[in-house]
């Protein structure tokens, strides 16, 4: 989910005749699960934007890190950007999504997904915490939203709960371990 | 009046007292564990002390640590805050023992009031409500289900010196019990270092309504409102008003009363809340009293004018209260959100870490109390409490207004916080209409949500790629900079990825680099 990093403008501003440097920049956006083509175009010293073929007349401002101003048709936008080891995230307004922006030129910048198992559920833990609890022992039959195990952070103890009906395929954390956000506690199947 | 106070505890509470300190005149101490040393309250204090590991039991928790921190500053009084050692009567004695005075109630009526099963047995021969449930605390689950079912199911499991839905299950019949039993009894221990656990008699979705008292140490109690307090998720506290749209003139007076008897009862002085469950024939019950100064204290202080914080070390200087209870007048409204790091996204899971990017509402009718700033790592050992952001004006439309204007400017990154929640809260038709009980979030929380505008997904597009350019544009230009870092996460950013808008629109974004004050001659 990792923003790729684009190449640099230097790279490919090719020199056309009376107009000065010329970058495009092509982007495949990915809004929660809508992708869009994304063009932006330098030119004199400013940027012309295209979204799924269609020009749109952008004024943008780095406010501050993180934080963009867009005036569109003269509506304003304030976009705020979230880097975090889960994603990249974009704030506008109440509205919060998680973005995704490759560069198609760049191959290895393709995020592969999917890559789990069918049938098989991992349960991850959602955040930094302690393993206080195992609930459920290896090869237990387990019900949807069944609590596996209990992870304490923040003096709250929180049930890690069964995606799915099945059986306990794998216990992956002991009591009292260490965990952190990601990691993989139980395996379902 | 004191000149020096040590504050034991930590996060936007203690921000809040050091506060007051410094408008009475008085230093402050701030103490912090290994966790907390670039901590807010560090940071603003006068001095600071370390105890120790960040482990609150080797910390914040630590009665020996925190007096010898005092000793050696030289403070005069100690404000244990909410939470920590703030109800614990050991640590009262202790402070009284080694000459310090503890800012809140004697040793004694904490005691008394402290620990719920004795606070109850006491009020129920004083003649106040209670309700039915065991009268000491249960050494097993077997004794539990043998109280509970003689008063019947369902029954609520308690902390007996909790507080902040720490230790507390809802239990529906006799096959849950056992497990809710292990569960209360170790969270309680976790939490308070007591583990000691009794039930009650569930309501059903009852009103928790409770009423801030204070009182001097000459014996002058005064009552100074309710605070409206049936949000909860997890029998955590979410969002408080005062005044309760449920609570009128006459309620409130004899609701007042009470917890002035029970204050007196109890021997109490400094200010200390009386919690009451209310049924929905606006029958009221004593369910405990709070020996300390609240979370939500800031509703009752912008309603009534009065500076809590300010009252409490005044009646520990042993001034008189300054005021009678007929000067005690309610003005507004107001309302406070607990803003917590914890994901609504993921039921609500804690969510530490770095704050990366940090905007704070401000402007008419709006107060925060924040113990967080902008590139601070909020620390995964503690309470994930990280501010209150409290809405007031002339009435609880405006100060709902106001809230939901606050709410969007309010923007934490980089962790997750409940601030979506409070939309969502306030934007509900109950709500504005008042009619809430402790029941009421879960439900609230269990109805479909309406997607985000779909049209505003393509102004992230853009936002999306226009970022990624200027993340390319800034290591370029950090890159070919004389002695510039290659970090374009922070100071890269705004010394080279400067973006200047203009309004013509046949060419719209316009970037100029290097421009402005934050130039490569830096």
């Amino acid at each position: 989910m990792e923003a790729a990093h684009p190449v640099i403008p230097s790279d490919r501003e090719p020199e056309i005749a009376g107009h000065g440097p010329i970058a495009s920049m092509l982007y495949e956006v990915t809004i929660d699960d809508q992708t869009y083509q994304l063009e932006l175009v330098r030119s004199e010293g400013g940027w012309r934007c295209r979204l799924d073929g269609k020009d749109i007349p952008v004024d943008g401002v780095l406010a501050r890190r993180d934080v963009l101003s867009l005036l569109i048709d003269r509506k304003a936008y304030e976009i705020k950007r979230e880097r975090t080891p889960t994603g990249l995230y974009l704030s506008l307004g109440s509205a919060r999504y998680a973005a995704e922006v490759r560069d198609p030129r760049s191959l290895g910048s393709r995020k592969l997904r999917g890559g789990e198992d069918e049938g098989l559920k991992k349960l991850i833990a959602p955040m930094p915490g302690k393993v206080v609890r195992v609930l459920l022992r290896e090869n237990a039959a387990v019900e949807l939203g069944q609590g596996v195990l209990v992870v304490e952070a923040m003096k709250m103890q929180n049930e890690v709960q069964s995606p799915k009906k099945g059986v306990v395929q794998k216990i992956l954390a002991d009591v009292g371990a260490a965990v952190n956000a990601g990691d993989v506690l139980a395996i379902v199947e | 009046m004191f000149k020096k106070i040590l504050i034991a505890n930590r996060g936007e509470i203690a921000v809040r007292i050091l506060r007051a300190c410094r408008e009475l005149g008085i230093r402050s101490a701030a103490v912090y564990s290994e966790a907390d040393r670039a901590a807010s309250h560090v940071l603003n204090a006068d001095e600071a002390y370390p105890i120790g590991p960040a482990l609150a039991t080797e910390s914040y928790l630590n009665i020996p640590k925190i007096l010898h921190a005092a000793k050696l500053s030289g403070a005069e009084a100690i404000h244990p805050g909410y939470g920590f050692l703030s109800e614990n009567a050991q640590f009262a004695q202790a402070c009284a023992d080694a000459r310090i005075k503890f800012i809140g109630p004697s040793p004694s009526a904490m005691e008394n009031l402290g620990s719920k099963t004795r606070a109850r047995g006491q009020m129920e021969k004083a003649g106040i409500a209670v309700l039915p449930g065991s009268a000491r605390g249960l050494p097993s689950p077997n004794e539990a289900a043998a109280v509970a079912a003689k008063i019947g199911y369902p029954v609520m499991l308690k902390a007996a010196a909790g507080g902040g839905g720490k230790g507390m299950r809802l239990v529906q019949d006799a096959r849950q019990l056992g497990s809710a039993f292990e569960t209360a009894q170790s969270e309680a221990l976790r939490a308070f270092g007591d583990g000691e656990i009794y039930l009650e008699k569930a309501i059903l979705n009852p009103r928790h309504i409770e009423m801030q008292v204070v009182a001097d140490e000459q014996g002058n109690t005064l009552y100074l409102g309710e605070r409206e307090c049936s949000l909860q998720r997890r029998h955590q506290k979410v969002l408080e008003e005062a005044p309760s749209p449920q609570v009128d003139d006459d309620l409130r007076r004899r609701m007042g009363e009470v917890a002035v008897r029970v204050a007196q009862t109890g021997g109490y002085a400094n200010a200390g809340t009386v919690e009451f469950l209310v049924d929905q024939d606006r029958n009221f019950y004593f369910l405990e009293m709070n020996t300390r100064l609240q979370v939500e204290h800031p509703v009752t202080e912008v309603v009534t004018g009065l500076d809590l914080v300010h009252l409490q070390i005044r009646i520990a200087a042993q001034e008189k209260l300054p005021l009678r209870q007929e000067d005690v007048r309610l003005r507004g409204h107001a309302i406070e959100c607990r803003i917590y790091a914890e994901d609504p996204e993921n039921n609500y899971f804690p969510s530490p870490g770095k704050v990366t990017l940090l905007v704070e509402p401000s402007g008419p009718g709006i107060r925060l109390d924040s113990g967080i700033y902008e590139d601070w790592t909020v620390p995964s050992e503690y309470d994930p409490l990280l501010a209150k952001l409290i809405g007031y004006g002339s009435d609880r439309g405006q100060a709902v207004a106001r809230l939901e204007r606050a709410l969007g400017e309010y923007f934490v990154g980089g962790i997750k916080t409940n601030i979506s929640l409070f939309r969502r809260i306030l934007a509900a038709a109950d709500f504005r209409a008042g009619r809430v009980d402790t029941g009421y979030l879960e439900r609230l929380l269990g109805e479909a949500r309406s997607n985000p505008d779909p049209g505003q997904a393509s102004i992230a597009a853009i936002a999306a790629g226009l970022f990624a350019v200027l993340d390319s544009r800034a290591s370029a230009s950090a890159n070919g900079s004389a002695g510039a870092t290659a970090d374009h996460s922070s100071s890269g950013w705004k010394r080279v990825a400067r973006f200047e808008g203009v309004s013509r629109t046949d060419l719209g974004l316009m970037a100029r680099r290097g421009s402005g004050p934050s130039s490569h001659s830096q």
